[in-house]
């Protein structure tokens, strides 16, 4: 554990100092919710109606940058070797990974809530469902995320190989995310429960995955 | 029989010149007349013999090859998953290539039902495509196994490779169940499971029962001769990356030590 958070204190720092996520991640993704309303006519009331799925969509999309960044960094200068040789355990560097990755996409999905709400004029409510919504659905995309990011990690075809892995595999944390928001925005939250604890299931499935997997896959060459 | 050439090529030094050069033997050709045999059987059986149905008509018969073909699908993925469990587990390369052949084929059979069933569902329900629960869930089958492929063919190198796609085909099983767990609470809240509620299940005939038991048969049996040839043909190429390489270098060393005789040579006189 204080393994983890020291590689989730390094990603942080890593970021606090570069400003990628903030600088490049968070416009991109306000642009995707710019582009969904040049897709859908502002004027026909889509865009409100049509929120949670849009919201959750443009989270994966930027989220899928956050998390390409997050294995670039271990890319150059050869800081994977230095992360093996470092003695660190390696589900300690998992979990730190995916804390950093989390509280990324936690600030993400907070702005891109504002977002919406200004932008797409959608009335935010029905609070716990929404927050523990947020919160198990940015757990699993972080936990599920980090596992596939390490596969396609230091090969020449991530970028486009980590979309292909990663956004199937994410299709319950989608679907889930979406329809407990739709529950939580429609006033019905009793619907949306069972999804947060699918939700939940993934995400410690993952979590337990990632721990287990994480040690052979950086030990390779 | 797999275990049998893999125990051969397995014994002999990589470079050695009497490797099988081809995938088939006495066993594979036989199971391979078989399955031409059972394949001629549900033609005959299918198209011919057995009745329309009273309902979806002469749609029906597409059946006799979509269901097996779906069943077997499902079968590949989880030799995949075993295949790559067992090679993290043991470093079995046997089981790795398993894994590599079955999620090949599982892929091929996810597109034929995949397709099939569209040829189905446009005179029966009228559409191509709709958001049914095992519909999308075979497509993201589809999806998954593409990922899995992709990792496997990668262009690097084959311990990395091999160990990184295990790690996919492990976790292939359980993506498909929760994913199809998922498919199925997201399309069942919205409307009843209408399209199977009175098809498929409620009244088989007896002769168009006998024509799907025969389509299984068939379908398993070009399954197996698939997987035993792709395997084979994987093995082959394995043989042959690592002959390749020992080669290479032993044409550079005749060619290092044909310069220095060379150069000798030259410089005696």
């Amino acid at each position: 554990m204080h393994d983890a958070l020291l590689v989730a204190g390094k990603d942080l720092r890593l970021e606090l100092r570069s400003r990628v996520a903030l600088n490049q991640v968070v416009p991109f993704a306000l642009l995707v919710l710019v582009l969904f309303a040049f897709a859908l006519d502002p004027d026909r009331g889509l865009l409100e109606k049509a929120t949670p799925g849009l919201y959750w969509v443009a989270v994966l999309f930027s989220g899928l940058l956050a998390l390409q960044r997050s294995f670039a960094v271990e890319a150059a200068d050869g800081n994977r070797d230095m992360l093996r040789l470092s003695g660190l355990d390696p589900a300690g560097i998992y979990l730190g990974k995916v804390l950093a990755v989390s509280v990324q996409l936690l600030t993400l999905e907070v702005l891109l809530l504002v977002g919406v709400a200004v932008l797409y004029t959608t009335h935010l409510g029905g609070w716990p469902l929404l927050v523990a919504t947020v919160l198990v659905a940015t757990a699993g995309i972080a936990a599920a995320g980090t596992l596939y990011g390490v596969v396609a990690a230091g090969l020449r075809v991530r970028e486009t190989l980590l979309p292909l892995l990663l956004l199937p595999v994410l299709a319950p944390v989608l679907i889930g995310s979406t329809r407990a928001f739709e529950a939580a925005l429609g006033g019905t939250p009793s619907e949306g429960w069972p999804w947060v604890g699918l939700m939940g299931v993934f995400a410690v499935l993952y979590v337990v995955a990632g721990v287990l997997g994480f040690g052979p896959l950086l030990e390779e060459a | 029989m797999t275990t049998q050439i893999a125990s051969q090529s397995r014994g002999r030094p990589s470079g050695a010149g009497d490797a099988p050069t081809s995938t088939g033997s006495r066993a594979t050709r036989v199971l391979g007349i078989l399955t031409i045999v059972a394949i001629a059987t549900l033609a005959l059986f299918g198209l011919v013999l057995s009745p329309a149905d009273a309902n979806q008509g002469d749609a029906v018969r597409i059946l006799y090859v979509h269901v097996p073909s779906a069943t077997f699908a499902y079968v590949g993925c989880f030799l995949t998953t075993l295949g790559s469990a067992l090679y993290l587990w043991k470093r079995s390369q046997w089981w790795e290539l398993v894994a590599y052949a079955s999620a090949e084929i599982a892929a091929l059979f996810t597109a034929v039902t995949l397709a099939t069933g569209m040829l189905w569902g446009r005179p029966t329900w009228g559409v191509y495509w709709v958001w049914d629960a095992r519909l999308t869930s075979t497509a993201m089958l589809l999806l998954l196994l593409l990922g899995y492929l992709a990792v496997r063919r990668l262009p690097a190198e084959p311990s990395v490779r091999s160990k990184r796609a295990a790690i996919i085909g492990l976790l292939l099983v359980p993506n498909v169940v929760i994913v199809r767990q998922s498919v199925q609470w997201w399309r069942t809240l919205h409307q009843k499971p209408t399209l199977f509620a009175n098809g498929l299940d409620s009244h088989i005939e007896g002769l168009m029962l006998f024509a799907l038991f025969v389509g299984f048969v068939a379908i398993g049996l070009l399954f197996t001769w698939l997987l035993v040839h792709r395997f084979r043909l994987a093995w082959l190429e394995e043989q042959l990356d690592e002959q390749g390489l020992d080669l290479a270098i032993a044409e550079r060393r005749a060619e290092a030590a044909a310069e220095v005789a060379a150069d000798t040579g030259v410089v005696a006189p």
